[in-house]
């Protein structure tokens, strides 16, 4: 090609340059600002609400103005806490094989991988089989089958986050408490979940900010009460679960109750998200030099 | 006291690769003995054998006789049990990172159940006298991490850890190459000290190490065991064509 | 010879403690004894190998139950309609109307639930994957470094909100935008096209399930796109960069395409995701079981009318139907995650990190 025609194709080259940057500036902009505004939006919307009432008060009747989310908090927690003690457990025992026993084998690969895909299926559908396994045969709703529920969902979670911190303890440490005639299981104990359990608990915490949002599991296994309840046996508030009939409702004072709702929640998976980021990328894990 | 151990027919595999082949050595007890030879002569492989952790790599193969003392080590004992009697001490400093300096001298005993602490309390300063390390982490026993040593310091430390189990043999694998001269030369000086009290097998590249610290000598090629005798003679006079080119240099 | 001496007279005297090493006490073969008397714990290793294997099944585990349930529990449906669960369609012999879910007379098909998903999820993708890729281009080969972790941050936060707040948001932000602003003037402009042809007064729809779905899977194809794009190795940045070529060009040549079955990896995940998206759907998708191509007018989804109808469902046939959604549900997008995996391992090759 002539000169002139090159002249032109550079020019074009650089043009088309500048404007993908452009776009990908444009694209970064239009991102980041939907989050922006929502988080600024349940600021605004929601912080006039918080309230000590709401932390103490459970609902007031229809219609009525004022009361908390009290019993939503209280639901949750409890929920949460069921879920805790069967995903973390579970969750961690399967990393400390994925880890340690099952390391290139071809189980292992397989376990890996169903918990990758596990991670991906709708919450809604684990809702379903827990209210087929549990909710079914018992002939009511309760908070134990929506800790169940979300139990089960915190396992792969927890499992390959477990997975990835153990295999950064150096594998000399290993040797060295092997070496001295400590057993295979205290050494793993004592030693390596030891050495790796700041990355572990971070990984715990991530699992548990993320099913504290979730709402669907819920919705046919805790079911959500409007009243107080702290039985495992009968249905049971949940922060997530109030915010969604709230925020359905025609209600104003109730609308307004769920953006206070959505803040605190918010706020909880904020600073988990954030602590994790913090553990992990600042090396606070001590065996991992 | 240490005791001698017997090696007979030893064959070692990692995998299809024969690292081992048919090493039979006799390791007197009390004395020092260094292992010398170039890069993959599989002389780290035959320490590993003594104290069963070369198979704790999946792909790993022994066949032969290890006896140390009255027992023969992988037809009359379980490993846990051997690595009980025989200390090991690493190329690299490996501290428990989340322990204190107390924690770590006594993690061999602690981990196994023992529990009085005032017994505990001696061991580890005994451990530590042993090995050169305690004047200088006395005041900071439990304060300190073991990581947060230097590396010499902390080769120290993992030889005290070593040592508080009261092994019958410590195994060393080149303790001191990852050291600093005058860290390395203060671990020469506890080698020195201790084989009055334990058998000593150490790994070594550096044969004037060998020379200094130890009274018998072998030399590994290729997984053979090409000659083994005091040091004095392997070094003035060998007899094998293969030793006298490594000594002077020719090649490795 | 090269001179080796070889004598005791190497040993110096340690400068560190008063003596040499301390004699040998009766506490020494203290020591010994207690730990020959130790077991060597093979029986405890032994269960603690089994308890471990244990916690791993459990993941096997959870796929069976889910599974299973599902199972079980659609059989009344599927032995009611078999395959034209999936296609058909009931004509009311008096209004001639064509309806598709009658929980009254026990009449149900799951048609309008898989289009509503279809629709709303590739509107989604429609928006999200060039806004995706255009952020992680933006994150991994333009931005300043010392933006770079707080925008990564940021992202990362997006994915980590739960989905009842984004429907809050969406309810009350994104409905009342659309309902006044953006679906009348495409109503007016585009509705020619029959894509906006509903004069659909409230804001709900697939237009509004799709923009609220493409904000909530965009962190993900985003950061995946961008675990794809550092793992090409930079000597193929250099490559292209030697032959003189522009940024745009480097990025194009050197790494999208090389990352290109990562990518497609990544937006077939976010796809898994949106199919199953069930809160934020549900509540600005309009909850109606007919099928409309408009774009503006309500529809449904899977997951929208499982969450709607399952509390108050009337009759074991209602149920049965519903769990037979979830259980299609279910299947899609473990069969949509695994093909996503697959792709994203083989450029990344081995287990990626958590997306998140």
């Amino acid at each position: 090609m002539n000169s002139q025609e090159f002249q032109f194709r550079s020019k074009m080259r650089t043009a088309t340059d500048y404007a993908v940057t452009a776009l990908a500036v444009l694209a970064t902009i239009i991102v980041v600002a939907p989050l922006v505004t929502i988080f600024g939006y349940l600021i605004y919307k929601g912080a006039s609400s918080l309230n000590l009432d709401f932390f103490l008060k459970g609902p007031k009747p229809v219609g009525e103005v004022g009361g908390g989310m009290a019993n939503a908090i209280v639901g949750s927690a409890l929920v949460l806490g069921v879920s805790s003690l069967i995903g973390v457990p579970i969750g961690i025992g399967g990393g400390i094989y994925l880890a340690e026993f099952g390391q290139g084998t071809k189980l292992a690969n397989a376990v890996r991988f169903t918990a990758d895909v596990l991670n991906g299926v709708p919450s809604i559908v684990m809702g379903l089989a827990i209210y087929a396994l549990i909710v079914l045969p018992q002939g009511h709703f309760s908070a134990l089958a929506g800790g169940v529920a979300l139990g089960i969902m915190m396992i792969p979670t927890v499992c390959r986050t477990t997975e990835e911190m153990l295999l950064m303890v150096p594998h000399a440490i290993r040797e060295a408490a092997l070496g001295l005639g400590v057993p295979n299981w205290r050494s793993v104990l004592s030693i390596t979940v030891k050495t790796a359990s700041p990355g572990i608990i971070t990984g715990c915490m991530l699992a548990f900010a993320r099913v504290a949002g979730e709402t669907a599991p819920l919705l046919f296994t805790a079911l959500g009460n409007a009243f107080w309840s702290s039985s495992l046996n009968e249905p049971i508030a949940a922060l997530p679960l109030q915010i969604y009939v709230y925020a359905l409702s025609p209600y104003d004072d109730w609308h307004r109750l769920a953006w206070a709702g959505a803040l605190v929640l918010i706020a909880l998976i904020v600073i988990a998200v954030s602590l994790v980021r913090y553990v992990t990328s600042r090396g606070v894990l001590k065996g991992a030099s | 006291m240490g005791v001698g151990i017997e090696v007979a027919n030893l064959n070692a595999w990692y995998g299809a690769n024969h690292t081992l082949q048919d090493i039979n050595l006799l390791i007197p007890a009390n004395h020092a003995t260094a292992l010398i030879g170039p890069s993959g002569c599989g002389k780290s492989t035959f320490v590993r054998c003594i104290n069963r952790m070369h198979e704790t790599n999946p792909i790993a193969r022994v066949i032969g006789s290890v006896r140390i003392g009255e027992v023969d080590i992988y037809q009359q004992a379980k490993p846990v049990e051997i690595r009980r009697r025989v200390g090991m001490v690493f190329q690299r400093p490996n501290p428990f990172p989340t322990m204190s300096i107390y924690d770590n001298v006594a993690a061999g005993l602690k981990l196994n159940g023992f529990s009085n602490r005032r017994t505990l309390d001696e061991i580890v300063e005994r451990s530590l006298r042993n090995s050169a390390l305690w004047d200088e982490v006395k005041d900071d026993l439990k304060k300190k991490s073991g990581a947060s040593l230097s590396g010499g310091q902390q080769q120290r430390l993992c030889i005290a850890r070593a040592l508080a189990v009261d092994p019958e043999v410590l195994l060393m694998d080149e303790p001191a190459s990852a050291l600093d001269p005058v860290s390395t030369s203060k671990i020469e000086d506890l080698i020195f000290q201790l084989k009055a009290q334990y058998t000593i097998v150490i790994v070594t590249h550096n044969m004037q190490q060998a020379a200094r610290v130890a009274e018998n000598t072998g030399f590994f090629l290729n997984g053979r065991l090409v000659e083994f005798d005091s040091t004095h003679k392997i070094f003035t006079n060998p007899s094998d064509k293969r030793t006298e080119d490594y000594i002077t240099g020719r090649f490795g | 010879m090269p001179d080796i001496r070889v004598s005791s007279a190497a040993a110096k005297p340690l400068n560190n403690s008063s003596s040499g090493p301390v004699p040998a006490t009766k506490e020494v073969s203290e020591v010994r004894q207690f730990l020959q008397s130790r077991s060597n714990s093979a029986f405890t290793d032994r269960c603690f190998h089994l308890l471990m294997v244990l916690c791993a099944f459990a993941i096997f585990g959870i796929v069976a139950l889910i599974l299973w349930q599902l199972l079980l529990r659609a059989q009344l449906s599927w032995h009611a309609f078999g395959l034209r669960f999936f296609f058909q369609h009931f004509t009311d012999p008096d209004s001639h109307r064509t309806s598709y879910w009658d929980p009254v007379n026990a009449q149900f098909s799951a048609v309008p639930f898989i289009y509503g998903t279809l629709v709303s999820s590739f509107l989604s993708l429609l928006f999200a994957v060039p806004l995706a890729i255009g952020v992680a281009v933006f994150l991994t080969e333009m931005c300043p470094r010392a933006l770079r972790a707080p925008l990564a941050f940021l992202t990362e936060l997006l994915a980590a909100i739960p989905s009842v707040i984004y429907g809050l948001w969406a309810i009350f932000v994104l409905v009342p935008l659309l309902r006044e602003h953006v679906n009348p003037f495409l109503f007016k402009t585009l509705g020619w096209t029959g894509l906006f042809s509903d004069d659909n007064p409230t804001g709900l729809g697939f237009l509004a399930a799709g923009l609220i779905l493409a904000i909530m899977i965009l962190p993900i194809i985003s950061s995946l796109t961008r675990e794809v794009m550092t793992a090409v190795p930079h000597s193929q940045r250099e490559a292209v960069l030697a032959l003189g070529a522009t940024r745009w060009e480097m990025i194009r040549m050197g790494v999208l395409r090389n990352a290109r079955i990562g990518i497609v990896g990544a937006v077939i995940l976010g796809l898994g995701r949106a199919l199953g998206e069930t809160m934020a759907v549900t509540m600005v998708i309009g909850n109606s079981a007919e099928i409309h191509h408009s774009l503006l007018s309500n529809g449904s989804s899977m997951s929208a009318v499982i969450a709607n109808e399952f509390a108050e469902a009337v009759g074991d046939m209602h149920l049965s139907a519903l769990i037979e959604i979830g259980l299609v549900l279910f299947i899609v997008t473990i069969i949509v995650n695994i093909c996503a995996q697959m792709l994203v391992w083989a450029v990344t090759r081995g287990a990626p990190r958590q997306a998140r």
